[in-house]
């Protein structure tokens, strides 16, 4: 039986736990932070000075962190991109506009452990040189916004954020940021465009790299809640040691989300591939419903490939002699990680699992996606912006049995005019990779339900 | 007629300047706001925040026209927002949100936000409010309901068979 490993997720469900600052330094909370702060510099062998905040980053960049946001992108190695010479102010912004399908794991650390959030953000603001930074959270969240702004103010009133953090001379002012409902904030240059009071139009990328020109042009920190939140637990347990936990590619810890067609949908923190698919589906989630079977497994968030029941995939393994052998595993066999994903086709994105059984069809499905990014798409690129809106609508036409025969292929060859790095954004490849993976492995589904069709009558003109 | 802010709220504006280096970060939280005291966004609350924040009224319009939360017309006292995305239409969503047309006499196929003629109800399709683990979700006003039963959405929809 798989087994969860709280990290992140220790306290917050624990009988009594609750949000405020007197419960969380009962459980340890800040200690890391005051260590941290009080780290003393020390010369390294070749005479340099490495300081409290050097030392940080090391960690971070040592632990392997990746980001939990949806690109996987090492947390340390984005660190370490922040040019901290060029005189403007640095800024760091946690990402919690949650927005990606199936996903439902920052909502839950924000209401029920506000300053865990807290604690890893100032350690990162630490690091980094930060002096202001923000918290982007959906518009939805309206009382999680009310919650960290209490939690913000404790912390000012403890010394653990303002003018000279514990004494240490270091300053942060955090503040909450609210969006107003729109899916692509989530994307980080978007949310910086929309931090800054503007459409959030993602910015193009080069030159717009946030950590380059970010926020008002300045280096900034996107990161999202969980990672924030890894970050202190790095720190507590230093980089080598958190290494050691999850797999060599992708280590710590993860909270994967589990919903659609299981017994008992939730989230789930777990060693990163050390746990499967199956385990997930089967142990955590309850499994699927009486008399059901499996027919798909989205694994990532709805942007991610879907996974047909039954797909077998083919993962490189290093044995300890060194020999790389290559064995062939089953979709519920996956050890749930970046680098297993990867090599079937898919990713972890924002580890969202969303699961299909037979009863669901693959065609509505589909569509419902599909309306989503329809809605969603900001508008700046054409291929995005039409043919988002073209593939849901050949989708609701397929299910309403006025479909085409071709529609399957006409669904794919306008996915094919989006992705590929033709967009702004990475919306466009988000709306395009469903629909890619769902015809070509469903061919059969799309096919019939465009044959069933009824022909459609020409109309004729009205005299 | 003139736009006038009430004090206390004009207060928690100006502290809301205080946390942006930029005085147009604040405009979106501005509208909320505004939006939040007067129910809607009208062309003179658009006005004003744009005369606050430095800015030509247009690029105030253009962040009401984007933003789906912020509305120019009123809705319902009690605005129920039912989640449409896919963890939530397998739980039965599209059931619930038909549901709820129905007991409030409104068209469950017509797109985008419907008010009841009295202006008790709004009832809206949104698209994923992030707890698909506890499908069907739904929101009222600013209140999350999760794993939610036809039996719970035809209380909600009758008059008086609910308060937020
Ligand atoms: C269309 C789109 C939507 C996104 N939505 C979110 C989101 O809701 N939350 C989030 O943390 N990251 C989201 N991301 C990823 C961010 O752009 C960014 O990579 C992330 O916040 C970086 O943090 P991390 O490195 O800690 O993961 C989204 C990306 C894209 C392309
Ligand atoms: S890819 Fe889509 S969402 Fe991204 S910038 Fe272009 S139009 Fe906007
Ligand atoms: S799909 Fe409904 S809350 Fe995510």
């Amino acid at each position: 039986m798989a087994q969860e490993f709280r990290l992140i997720l220790k306290h917050l469900d624990q009988p009594g736990y609750t949000p405020d600052l007197e419960c969380y330094l009962r459980h340890g909370g800040y200690e890391v932070l005051k260590k941290a702060v009080s780290l003393a510099p020390v010369s390294s062998s070749d005479g340099r000075t490495i300081t409290g905040q050097d030392k940080i980053r090391q960690e971070v960049k040592l632990s392997g962190l990746r980001g939990r946001g949806g690109a996987g992108f090492p947390c340390g190695v984005k660190w370490g991109f922040i040019d901290h010479k060029s005189g403007k102010p640095i800024y760091l912004i946690g990402n919690a506009d949650e927005s990606e399908p199936g996903t439902f794991k920052d909502r839950q650390i924000i209401h029920k452990d506000p300053h865990q959030l807290l604690e890893g953000m100032i350690l990162a603001g630490y690091a980094n040189q930060v002096q202001l930074a923000y918290i982007y959270i959906r518009g939805e969240f309206m009382e999680g916004a009310r919650l960290l702004n209490r939690a913000l103010a404790e912390a000012r009133s403890n010394h653990f954020l303002g003018k000279n953090i514990l004494g240490s001379g270091y300053d942060l002012e955090i503040y909450v940021h609210r969006g107003a409902g729109a899916y692509i904030c989530g994307e980080e240059t978007g949310l910086i465009e929309s931090l800054e009071g503007k459409r959030a139009y993602p910015r193009i990328k080069p030159p717009y790299f946030p950590a380059v020109l970010g926020l008002y042009q300045c280096p900034t920190i996107v990161n999202n809640v969980e990672t924030l939140c890894a970050v202190k637990h790095v720190m507590a347990m230093g980089g080598a040691e958190y290494a050691k936990l999850g797999s060599p590619n992708d280590p710590g810890t993860r909270i994967v989300c589990v919903s659609g067609q299981v017994k008992n949908p939730g989230y789930f923190e777990i060693e990163i591939g050390k746990v499967t698919l199956g385990e997930l589906i089967n142990d955590l989630a309850g499994g699927l419903r009486e008399k059901r079977k499996l027919k798909a497994v989205i694994p990532g968030g709805s942007s991610a490939k879907v996974l047909k029941a039954g797909e077998k995939f083919k993962l490189k393994h290093r044995q300890a002699d060194g020999k790389e052998v290559v064995r062939e595993v089953d979709l519920l066999d996956l050890p749930y990680d970046a680098e297993s994903l990867a090599a079937a086709g898919s990713m972890c994105g924002s580890g969202a699992v969303v699961v299909l059984d037979d009863s669901a069809d693959v065609v509505e499905v589909l569509a419902n996606i599909s309306e989503f990014y329809a809605h969603e798409s900001c508008g700046q690129c054409t291929p995005c912006r039409e043919g988002s809106l073209w593939m849901s609508k050949i989708l609701q036409r397929l299910n309403s049995g006025r479909g085409r025969p071709q529609d399957a292929s006409e669904l794919v060859r306008i996915a094919g005019q989006i992705s590929g790095g033709k967009t702004i954004c990475a919306f466009g490849e988000a709306c395009a990779w469903p629909v890619e993976s769902f015809v070509a492995k469903f061919k059969n589904d799309f096919e019939a339900k465009g044959a069933a069709a009824e022909p459609e009558e020409p109309e004729p003109l009205k005299p | 007629m003139t736009f006038t802010v009430p004090a206390q709220l004009e207060t928690e504006l100006d502290e809301l300047l205080t946390h942006y280096p930029e005085k147009r970060s604040a405009a979106v939280m501005f509208l909320h706001a505004l939006q939040d005291h007067f129910g809607f966004i009208t062309p003179e609350a658009m006005e004003w925040t744009a005369a606050r924040l430095g800015l030509q009224p247009i690029s105030v319009l253009e962040l009401v026209t984007f933003y789906p939360m912020f509305r120019q017309q009123p809705v319902g006292k009690l605005h129920f927002k039912i989640c449409r995305t896919l963890s939530c239409a397998l739980a039965g969503s599209y059931r619930l949100h038909q549901l709820f047309c129905e007991k409030l006499g409104l068209d469950c196929h017509q797109p985008g936000p419907q008010t009841t003629p009295d202006g008790r109800c709004t009832v809206e399709f949104v698209e994923c409010l992030a707890a698909c683990g506890a499908a069907p979700v739904l929101m009222c006003n600013d209140r999350f309901y999760e794993k939610v039963t036809e039996a719970m959405a035809e209380k909600m929809a009758a008059e008086h068979g609910f308060e937020p």
